[in-house]
């Protein structure tokens, strides 16, 4: 199942030249750019590993390119994504924040039904690659 | 197209990149320096040629543009880099044309795990421009083998080899010092095309940019003070820790502090012409001329 999360999440996967371009633009609206990944694309799970510090003051987008491509090196299997951060205003937000890598297969969620009192169901949504052992996570 | 008719016009192609401001600005403001300027405006009809090769399908392996430049201090290397960086611009070489000016502490760490994350850093922000590196021999400490500085070297040597497109080196500082630093890092050495040697200034180029940073400052010196300035370089040249035009700079900042002081001083009003002038007393009262 194909997650779709962040911009540009309905289009087909960005080239490394559109990715680079994207992070162009970022960077002239001066923007940080962060790279992050996770194998858990769960909808609420907002807070994905850090790759690495977020990238302030650069003026290329080589740079963020070069984190991405040994991001992607390290975790071929991982969901990797790219934010760009503005903290120009004196406010701190996620102005822009798309996938860069997902892996071969997306193994996608399931629903869990959980029977309690009476004939109640509560429902929950979980990743599948939660179902794999922590060893088989890389 | 018969290979015969292809042809490229290189001076179009210099004019096109807006190039020629750029060398005719670096011979305006900057006094001096003509074998500098000389290999600049080679290295710049180089990189039109290479430029012009490509365009017509020549092989050739892009320009290797990483430069070395040597000289005592305040020679104008930062300066005349920050020009590079924008000749190198605007022939396509590199895309930002930014500069960005490191020494040993931004790029080494203090402790094991922490240099390669402060190099590459540098690194990323210096893509898309020119990382200039000043002091570049502080790098290699040879009396101390657990030094992080190799550990900056080897990452710097991996980038400068892989990210050519990305981004322009450039390391300066004392000729033999550099020289040995060289003669020690032959990875260095070899990923090196450029070497420029900038000389000392003479006497009367340090007069001419003496009266060039006061011209830019609204100053002027009277005719005691002219004499007196060139009594000063004279005298400062041969002193040590001599820096060129840094120390002109520095003798000037001083001449002004006592000039307004002495203006200070007097209770009569100033006249703009007062406040313009550096007498030859501003200059006198220096060190230079008590000390010997």
């Amino acid at each position: 199942m194909r997650i779709t999360q962040g911009t540009f999440s309905y289009l087909p996967d960005l080239t490394d030249s559109e990715i680079r371009a994207q992070i162009d633009y970022a960077l002239k609206q001066g923007f940080a750019i962060s790279v992050e990944y996770t194998d858990e694309p769960h909808p609420r799970n907002c807070y994905w590993e850090m790759w690495g510090m977020p990238m302030f003051d650069l003026a290329d987008a080589a740079g963020a390119m070069m984190e991405v491509t040994a991001c992607r090196k390290a975790f071929p299997d991982h969901y990797i994504k790219v934010n760009a951060f503005d903290s120009t205003q004196g406010w701190e937000s996620m102005r822009l924040s798309f996938i860069v890598n997902r892996p071969p297969v997306e193994p996608g969620f399931r629903l869990v039904r959980q029977e309690i009192e009476g004939r109640s169901v509560r429902y929950t949504v979980e990743c599948r690659t939660a179902e794999r052992p922590e060893s088989g996570r890389g | 197209m018969n290979e015969a008719a292809a042809s490229v016009d290189l001076q179009a192609l210099l004019r096109e990149a807006n190039v020629l401001d750029v060398l005719d600005a670096l011979d305006r403001d900057l006094v001096g320096l003509q074998p500098v300027k000389q290999r600049i405006r080679e290295t710049a009809a180089y990189l039109v040629v290479s430029k012009a090769r490509a365009a017509l399908g020549l092989t050739g392996a892009p320009p290797s543009l990483h430069m070395s430049f040597t000289g005592n201090p305040g020679t104008g290397k930062t300066t005349v880099a920050l020009r590079m960086a924008e000749i190198l611009h605007r022939l396509g070489y590199v895309r930002k044309g930014h500069l960005v000016s490191v020494t040993r502490d931004d790029l080494v760490g203090q402790y094991i795990g922490h240099t390669a994350p402060k190099t590459k850093e540098v690194l990323k922000r210096a893509m898309g421009g020119v990382l200039f590196i000043d002091e570049a021999y502080y790098l290699y400490r040879p009396e101390n083998e657990r030094d992080y500085g190799q550990e900056a070297i080897e990452i710097l040597l991996q980038v400068m080899e892989n990210s050519r497109d990305d981004l322009v080196v450039i390391l300066a500082g004392y000729k033999d010092r550099m020289d040995t630093f060289f003669r020690s890092n032959p990875g260095m050495a070899s990923r090196i095309a450029h070497h420029i040697d900038f000389p000392d200034y003479t006497a009367d180029e340090l007069y001419e940019i003496a009266a060039l940073m006061l011209g830019k400052l609204d100053y002027r010196l009277d005719a005691g003070a002219e004499e007196a300035l060139r009594e000063y370089i004279a005298k400062r040249r041969v002193q040590p820790n001599f820096a060129n035009a840094r120390s002109i700079r520095n003798a000037l900042d001083r001449a002004r502090l006592r000039q307004a002081n002495r203006l200070f001083a007097s209770a009569a009003p100033v006249t703009r012409d007062a406040l313009q002038t550096i007498a030859a007393a501003d200059i006198r009262a220096s060190r230079v001329f008590t000390a010997s």
